[in-house]
């Protein structure tokens, strides 16, 4: 009977919170820096055809977008554009330097093209031939999955 | 008189900063960049595209019968093989074609020898164009499953699968970056992009 009495006398039990803070922080710093808070101003509207035959890119560092749509003008939609990171392509042949530089700095570079699936081929060969002209052989037609996945 | 100053800072608590809002000032900022994180894989279809050709030397020759061409017009209508087709008829043709094993004489010599070819014009559909990539694609792979559940190629030779997969691409998932695709080595497609006419 001692033995229960001399239990009621401890203190209460309890959690210690002091390393909660310290779990939180490493989880807000691995969100912290895989976030990406805005990858890049899109100027021309790109809604992605559907395929099935689909392969994923893991390696996000071999990847060079190529945004290929109308211009975003409000409303309207203005005519089919060309865009590489920020900027928009005035002259089609200024394609091969801007991706012979990538190539440089990236030698197994991908080329994902993300097209919009209204455009017309015209526009997507002459990219390609500049693509050829570059040497950046390696493409992917950036497209979603058609099906849910089974 | 210091006496009596440091007695009274003895007396004092320690003066400390309550670190318990600590916790949720952190909770509030991960639940922040949870929301916000959005971890998106790239998917498409990989293509390679031809290097460039040199002027001077003509493109290796590819017999006729080894070559499936499908052309894409403008309106996004489909000639195969010099004859109207339907897109809902092209992965069973193109599977054909490429399993022909010498058989019939105007379609592949071998897997190896077959090249599909695809041309489009300048006015045709991008959406088109990836609907037919896609069912030439989805040819392949549907071979490709074949091997991975019998672990041989078509013609009965064993490609040297450890194990058999239930589909192609729960082969594809088991590869690590740089490890061989056994399935693709044995059993390779070849998939030409025409030259666009260059309008002359």
């Amino acid at each position: 009977m001692a033995r229960f009495q001399r239990r009621s006398t401890d203190t209460d039990p309890e959690f210690t919170t002091a390393s909660l803070p310290d779990i939180v922080f490493m989880l807000l710093i691995f969100f912290m820096v895989s976030t990406v808070l805005r990858e890049q101003n899109i100027k021309v509207r790109t809604r992605l055809p559907q395929a099935e035959a689909l392969t994923k890119i893991d390696q996000k560092r071999l990847i060079s977008k190529i945004h290929i749509g109308p211009i975003k003008t409000g409303e309207e939609q203005g005519e089919t554009a060309i865009q590489i990171d920020d900027a928009l392509i005035e002259k089609r042949t200024a394609i091969r330097n801007i991706m012979y530089n990538k190539l440089q700095e990236q030698p197994k570079l991908i080329a994902s093209l993300k097209v919009d699936e209204e455009s017309e081929m015209g526009i997507v060969n002459e990219v390609q031939q500049e693509l050829r002209e570059a040497g950046a052989l390696r493409i992917n037609y950036s497209s979603n999955r058609e099906n849910p996945p089974e | 008189m210091p006496g009596l100053l440091e007695k009274r800072r003895e007396d004092r608590e320690e003066a400390e900063i309550p670190t318990a809002g600590m916790a949720d000032i952190a909770f509030l900022l991960l639940i922040f960049f949870l929301v916000t994180t959005t971890i998106n894989v790239d998917t498409g279809i990989g293509m390679t595209l031809p290097p460039k050709l040199d002027p001077d030397q003509k493109p290796p020759p590819v017999k006729e019968r080894n070559l499936f061409k499908i052309l894409v017009n403008a309106k996004g209508e489909l000639l195969v093989e010099e004859e109207p087709a339907d897109i809902a008829q092209l992965r069973r043709r193109v599977k054909k074609h490429i399993l022909n094993y010498g058989e019939s004489p105007d379609l592949s010599d071998s897997p190896s020898d077959a090249v599909i070819s695809i041309k489009t014009d300048t006015k045709t559909p991008y959406s088109t164009y990836i609907d037919v990539l896609d069912e030439v694609w989805m040819s392949y792979r549907e071979i490709w499953t074949q091997i991975a559940r019998t672990g041989q190629t078509p013609q009965g030779e064993s490609v040297g699968l450890a194990k058999t997969y239930s589909s192609y691409q729960e082969y594809y998932n088991t590869l690590e970056p740089g490890d061989p695709n056994k399935i693709r080595d044995a059993f390779g497609a070849q998939i030409s992009i025409a030259e666009p006419d260059t309008g002359d």
